[in-house]
């Protein structure tokens, strides 16, 4: 028999809301942490010397390839039993964080990555002709226009993330996940529980859906377009609101020759 | 002291040497020597593929050459020499040659996500450190010049291109470059806005900038080139005054490319 009763004392519950608070926190801090990784491994990536490149590739088929929940039980489980100096330093938090953080960051690297060679040549050309070096270049003029590209995904990995932090329930850390687990299993009331902890996940999601469509909206050169772009204020206005309608918007800032 | 020599006039700005370039297999620049002396304008012309926008690219080492040399203003460009063989500049160098030298793309090349105004001053202020409230006066003196000043707060976008390439010539003008080198500026342009750029590049000429210009306004190399080259198939093939080149054509394949354009 299924107890709305239980959903609704918990819904609210203190139990709970921390629980959601600690994923909350835990996906915040580990898709920063991989969004750092990923821009230095994208940028050693796109770099021309192969001997920081090769590094990267291998990285990325690592992390990519191997099971985000091993990762974290090989951090947590494995490496302290190899390396028994690293047992006060390895915590159900550290390992959370490594392991999510270095996994996001083969992803990340991959999706910044594609944001800094959707940028039209010319671009890095122009900045160096007027003596830019590659990194005042990189910071200034490629990195800015790559954000545009890389935002959108980026919101659909932090969703992921939100999500992917229950996979710390195995190592026993105290997120929505492992809350629902074991005090549903001591009061018998786990589907009651997991139901409670799917609504936090939905309520979490559908947040950052709003947080994410306004970013993409503040982006969208239709609409920067059309709201005039002087007006547009503030980091997200001045950085990323830049551009032309989409049909004719070229990275290079000039029509196709002949046009 | 002359008046020509006490300005250096006359003083030689770009000299390369024997360049070669190949790309894979194919050589785009078979052993070309270019000299440009302080406030000549140099045309370069030719056919498409003739190898000519390649050298333009290798004179400020956008390029990287096989064989030769380059000078600008008596400094190898883009190379130093460590026991009598020739190793890449380290970036500083090259970025502090590039700072010096503008150019200018077929495309524009603007920077989209800046206005026109901080398309002028980004480098000024990041490259050079100059002061922000200075190179804004002179980014708006520039714009001025370039007759834009009131569109110095719209984006790139919003711009015709004719309005784009002006810009873009300001923007390498900030730089208060000792050598401006063009390539095709106007080839990507409605016929209609040609002329608007090309007026800037005449006044520029006029001021005495030093310019090296690949292009296919033929009307533009007679009226104000010093010198016209002539290349076809990675070679100078013939070069002199805009007279000697466009009405005394000694060589075949020039008097036959100069016939076809006529013909357009």
């Amino acid at each position: 028999m299924f107890r709305w009763d239980v959903v609704g004392q918990n819904l609210f519950s203190q139990l709970f809301l921390n629980a959601a608070w600690t994923t909350l926190w835990i996906a915040v801090i580990a898709q920063t942490f991989g969004v750092i990784i990923g821009l230095f491994l994208a940028l050693m990536r796109v770099s021309r010397f192969p001997f920081l490149a090769w590094p990267v590739r291998f990285y990325v088929w690592l992390f990519r390839g191997s099971p985000v929940l091993v990762q974290i039980l090989i951090l947590y489980f494995g490496l302290p039993n190899v390396f028994p100096s690293l047992v006060t330093y390895i915590t159900v938090y550290s390992a959370t964080l490594i392991a999510l953080s270095l996994n996001e960051g083969a992803y990340m690297s991959e999706i910044i990555r594609a944001g800094i060679t959707s940028v039209d040549t010319g671009q890095m050309e122009a900045a160096k002709s007027l003596g830019m070096r590659y990194s005042l270049a990189m910071r200034r003029i490629i990195l800015p226009q790559a954000a545009r590209v890389i935002i959108p995904p980026l919101g659909n990995e932090f969703n992921n993330m939100l999500k992917t932090t229950s996979l710390a329930s195995v190592i026993g850390l105290f997120e929505l996940t492992y809350t629902a687990q074991v005090y549903g299993s001591q009061g018998f009331v786990i589907f009651e529980l997991l139901i409670v902890a799917t609504l936090y996940y939905l309520v979490l999601t559908t947040l950052w859906g709003y947080i994410q469509n306004w970013i993409e909206r503040r982006i969208d050169p239709d609409r920067a377009t059309k709201a005039g772009l002087r007006e547009q204020k503030g980091w997200t206005g001045r950085v990323l609101s830049f551009g032309s309608p989409r049909s004719d918007w070229t990275l290079g800032g000039g029509p196709p020759p002949g046009k | 002291m002359s008046i020509e020599q006490s300005n250096g006039y006359g003083v030689e700005m770009v000299r390369a040497e024997q360049i070669v370039k190949r790309f894979g297999h194919l050589t785009v620049l078979n052993g070309v020597d270019l000299s440009v002396k302080r406030g000549q304008v140099v045309v370069i012309i030719g056919p498409s593929g003739s190898g000519k926008t390649t050298l333009l690219r290798c004179i400020n080492h956008l390029e990287k050459i096989d064989s030769g040399r380059i000078y600008i203003d008596g400094q190898l460009v883009g190379y130093r020499e460590v026991n009598g063989r020739l190793v890449e500049d380290r970036e500083a160098a090259i970025a502090h040659m590039r700072s010096q030298v503008g150019f200018v793309f077929q495309r524009f090349n603007l920077f989209p996500h800046k206005t026109a105004l901080e398309n002028v001053i980004e480098a000024p202020i990041y490259v050079l450190r100059q002061p922000r409230d200075e190179v804004t006066k002179r980014a708006m003196a520039l714009l001025t010049k370039v007759g834009l000043v009131e569109k110095a707060h719209v984006f790139p976008h919003k711009l015709s291109g004719g309005q784009q390439q002006r810009v873009a010539i300001a923007r390498s003008l900030a730089m208060n470059p000792k050598l401006m080198l063009f390539d095709e500026v106007t080839s990507a342009l409605d016929p209609e806005l040609v002329g608007e750029v090309l007026k800037v590049m005449r006044q520029l000429a006029e001021e005495g900038m030093t310019m090296v210009v690949v292009t296919h306004e033929m009307g533009f190399a007679r009226d104000v080139a010093d010198h016209v080259i002539f290349m076809d198939k990675a070679v100078i093939v013939e070069q002199g005054t805009p007279e000697q080149i466009f009405d005394h054509a000694e060589n075949e394949r020039t008097r036959t490319f100069l016939g076809m354009i006529r013909e357009e």
